[in-house]
């Protein structure tokens, strides 16, 4: 309402339906509200948005959030998003989802989404555990982290989501940490901004299952690449560097960003008359007519 | 019994079966004949044995017959194999420098070319097969000048040299087979008309864009992939987006994700890929978004036999996916229908927001049939359903619009993102009319019941939108035959044969397994005096089927499940040995060696 009478987006245009479920302290509670400011202070209105997901608590997302949302399968919301940009690349695509959806049983659609460099923002809050299914072991728990079901200690080591993303060709790539609110929303207008596939990881603290990785314990440890002068962004060997440092310094920001790649949209000539949610059906009578006549 | 000619070309994958296949086929359908092609190949690139039959005649010819008039062996193992099949009248063309002809039939003539006096073999390697189609023309009784037009085409991008070259070749053989073989007592006629030859996947794949379908993708996957390739090759001129995706649990997901965002999307596979689809389909139908899903059956189960057709998916196609659901499942009955069906489908999944399945079957994805052009119609009925473009104009604004909305038909107007005033969100766990979640904290029974009743009323609706079976041939029949999907030509033809044969036989041929309309069903075979059900299965998956919604029971069954298709003989003979008493269940032995 606020919508259609100034024109203007605003925080409440964004309210969804229902308030968040998640628990009280959850680090997806940072995410959502940096993502309806950086909508906010981006001005893209809502109808023009659709928010996408997959199954688990931060997959939830799309329901607390006033735009077009699709609560999809478990890991399947990049492939389903893909499909959505490609039908009307006018849309501005989100995906949201946590770690074990992203990473493990979606991460066949997480490498090719990258390599495609469909032009969408993928933000993964990243609690290191699986919190719907009530606290079992994640791709991303750490070396030796007790859970439910590995009661004795994680024996499988990590993926590295920023490593994975910069080998698969992601164009712009960074991670943010839920409590670190302004900084978070910059990286999330940024993500959207960039033309392609952008990776935002984001630190989001399960304050129920996750007892190793806390607010307390990111807090001393983040370092802002901001903050470093020395960061070049453009600098891919530098990012992958990066990428791999852990445990006293962890490095939250923009690590890499490319903008020299054509997005899958891009690339495909048959979209160049826009997009085809609002193509005629009908396909020319001459070209039908050459169709049928190759097969005389 | 119509007139008919039937060509076998067997050799090893490599040795260029397809060419002369290819090259009769034009000559046929330019001379205004019908066909019909079916290869039986193996999972193999480079050898192996490939063994292509091509069936013509004035008349419309529906499946491969059960008689070959001319065998074109390109190797010993093609001699060896399939000399045997031929009879009185039929002629065996081959290379009587590499290849021993065994012992013919009684009246069966060897043809035998001495390739290298009519050919230099060491500057065209595939001079052999040239000769023999020019050999095997000659003796049809088709003049040189067709022959001559169709290599001008297949060979002029080779340049003028090659053109000139094959033609020479070819003109050799058709004038030694003049001078020195006994031509067919039975000249192939000329008609007036002209048809288009393609397989059931190009027909399918033109059917999609026919319906409007604006996205497509696949993994690859025999037998669906000729879908993928016309596509593919076709996308940019019918402004269709084509993509090859990692998997089919990705293919599914982005079909359903483009037509989410309002286009009509479609996505081809086979069994294998279709398990990885299944969930993806109860997302279709639970989020109401429309796809539809093409199933090229090939012999299973798991990697099976991925060259050999087969109809044992019905039951995967009736379960997929957990939870009860509306859905429609239809079988295109021959190559001309794999086109016709794509629009009648998405139609039905569009108008009822439903997932739909055709259930094709490697016989009519890789066949080849001849159409009247005029039946591949690109102006069918696009009926889109109550969808929601617009942006609102209404007294309220955002928040009143319910994607779910509880209505009489089960239908709820669907809004497409982009459209300013209707935002929501479209959920895979179940929800209220609005969109909410209803599965975690506000779960509640009445709601959960509503909704499932919301949706399960649709079927109702796509049951009055799909016409019943109608019964085919003569009411008092001696035989009823009932069949699904690619069967029909070939029932078809085994009645005629069995009506000529003093037994009156009729068909009943089902198209759309979901709706099945068991009623018209029984009501058509309550007055039939024997029946027996044909399919290409192991355990009989429509009759189980039909059992199951009607309690039906025949008095016979024929199935086959060799990885070939039926061929006429196989049917007449089982019926005779049915109604005589001596059996209820026939699996005829296929005596073709491929």
């Amino acid at each position: 309402m606020a919508l259609a009478a100034t024109n203007q987006v605003a925080t409440a245009d964004l309210k969804g339906k229902v308030d968040p479920d998640w628990c009280p302290g959850c680090g997806d509670f940072g995410v959502l509200a940096a993502v309806q400011k950086a909508l906010v202070e981006l001005q893209i209105p809502n109808h023009n948005v659709v928010t996408i997901s997959g199954i688990g608590c931060s997959s939830n997302f799309p329901g607390f959030i006033n735009t077009y949302g699709m609560h999809t399968l478990h890991g399947r919301a990049l492939a389903v998003a893909t499909g959505v940009k490609l039908a009307n690349h006018d849309l501005t695509v989100l995906v949201t989802g946590g770690d074990g959806d992203g990473f493990g049983i979606g991460g066949n659609h997480f490498v090719h989404s990258m390599r495609r460099n469909v032009d969408l923002l993928y933000i993964v809050m990243d609690n290191q555990i699986y919190g719907l299914t009530t606290g079992q072991t994640s791709p991303t728990s750490r070396l030796g982290m007790k859970t439910k079901s590995m009661p004795f200690g994680n024996i499988e080591a990590p993926v590295n989501p920023i490593s994975l993303a910069l080998a698969a060709g992601a164009t712009f790539v960074a991670r943010g940490f839920s409590a670190e609110q302004k900084h978070l929303t910059e990286l999330i207008k940024q993500g959207i901004r960039h033309q392609g596939f952008s990776f935002l990881d984001v630190f989001s603290p399960c304050v129920t299952y996750n007892h190793d990785n806390t607010y307390q314990w990111f807090r001393p440890r983040v370092k802002k690449l901001e903050d470093d002068p020395g960061h070049d962004p453009a600098d891919w060997m530098a990012a992958m560097g990066k990428s791999l440092l852990w445990d006293d310094e962890i490095p939250i920001g923009k690590f890499f960003e490319r903008t020299d790649v054509p997005t899958l949209h891009g690339a495909e000539p048959v979209l160049n008359a826009g997009p085809l949610a609002h193509a005629d059906t009908r396909i020319p009578v001459d070209v039908t007519r050459a169709f049928v006549e190759e097969l005389m | 019994m119509k007139q008919t000619f039937a060509i076998g070309i067997g050799g090893a994958a490599g040795q260029g079966v397809a060419t002369p296949g290819d090259i009769f086929a034009k000559i046929f359908s330019r001379r205004g004949l019908h066909l019909n092609a079916y290869n039986a190949y193996q999972s193999i690139i480079r050898g192996g044995h490939t063994f292509l039959t091509i069936r013509t005649g004035p008349e419309r010819v529906t499946n491969m017959g059960d008689r070959l008039d001319l065998l074109i062996p390109l190797n010993q193992d093609a001699m060896d194999r399939h000399l045997r099949l031929l009879a009185s009248g039929a002629a065996c063309i081959y290379n009587s420098e590499t290849i021993k002809p065994g012992a013919a039939a009684e009246g069966a003539e060897l043809c035998a070319l001495p390739v290298s006096k009519l050919a230099d073999i060491t500057r065209n390697k595939v001079a052999q097969n040239t000769l023999a189609v020019g050999a095997g023309l000659s003796m049809m009784g088709i003049g040189f000048q067709a022959l001559e037009e169709v290599l001008t085409e297949q060979f002029k991008k080779k340049g003028d040299t090659v053109v000139s070259e094959n033609i020479g070749i070819a003109r050799a053989g058709y004038d030694y087979a003049t001078a020195n073989f006994r031509p067919f007592h039975w000249p192939l006629p000329m008609t007036g008309n002209r048809y288009a030859v393609l397989s059931g996947n190009i027909a399918m794949a033109m059917g999609g864009a026919a319906a409007g379908v604006k996205f497509y993708c696949a993994y690859p996957m025999s037998p669906s992939t000729g879908v993928l390739h016309w596509m593919a090759a076709h996308a940019r001129k019918a402004g269709i987006m084509v993509r090859q995706v990692e998997d089919e649990i990705g293919v599914v997901n982005m079909a359903i994700g483009a037509a989410h965002a309002g286009v009509r999307s479609m996505c081809a596979t086979s069994g294998g890929g279709f398990a990885l689809m299944s969930e993806g389909l109860g997302l279709s139908a639970m989020m109401e978004t429309p796809i539809v899903v093409i199933d090229c059956q090939r012999a299973g189960p798991s990697t099976g036999v991925p060259t050999k057709t087969e109809q044992g998916d019905l039951w995967q196609m009736l379960g997929a996916a957990f939870g009860d659901y509306p859905r429609a499942i239809a079988a295109p009955l021959d190559i001309g229908d794999c086109f016709k069906i794509i629009p009648e489908i998405f139609n039905i999944a569009d108008r009822f927001q439903c997932p739909g399945i055709v259930l094709c079957d490697l016989l009519l994805s890789e066949g080849r049939l001849s159409v009247d052009p005029k039946d591949l119609d690109f102006a069918p009925v696009v009926d889109r359903g109550e969808l929601i473009t617009t942006a609102y104009s209404g007294p309220n604004g955002d928040g009143v619009y319910k994607r779910y909305k509880i209505t009489e038909s089960g239908i709820s107007p669907r809004a497409i993102p982009g459209v300013a005033g209707y935002t929501h969100t479209a959920a895979s766990d179940e929800h209220d009319e609005d969109g909410v979640l209803i599965s975690d904290e506000f779960t509640n029974p009445t709601k959960r019941r509503a909704m499932m009743e919301k949706r399960m009323r649709k079927v109702a609706g796509i049951t009055a939108a799909v016409p019943p079976p109608v019964l085919w041939g003569p009411r008092d029949a001696d035989v009823t035959l009932i069949g699904w999907g690619s069967t029909k030509g070939v029932i078809e033809e085994a009645c005629e044969i069995l009506s000529e044969q003093g037994i009156s036989a009729n068909q009943l041929q089902i198209r759309w397994l979901v709706p099945l309309h068991g009623d018209a069903i029984l009501d058509i075979l309550k007055d039939a005096r024997h029946t027996t059900i044909v399919e290409n299965n192991y355990s009989g998956q429509f009759a189980r089927y039909l059992r199951s919604e009607t309690s039906f029971v025949p008095d016979g069954y024929i199935r086959k499940y060799d990885g070939e298709p039926f061929m006429p003989h196989h049917i007449v003979e089982a019926v005779k040995e049915q109604l005589s008493g001596k059996s209820t269940l026939s699996v005829p032995a296929h005596e073709i060696l491929v």
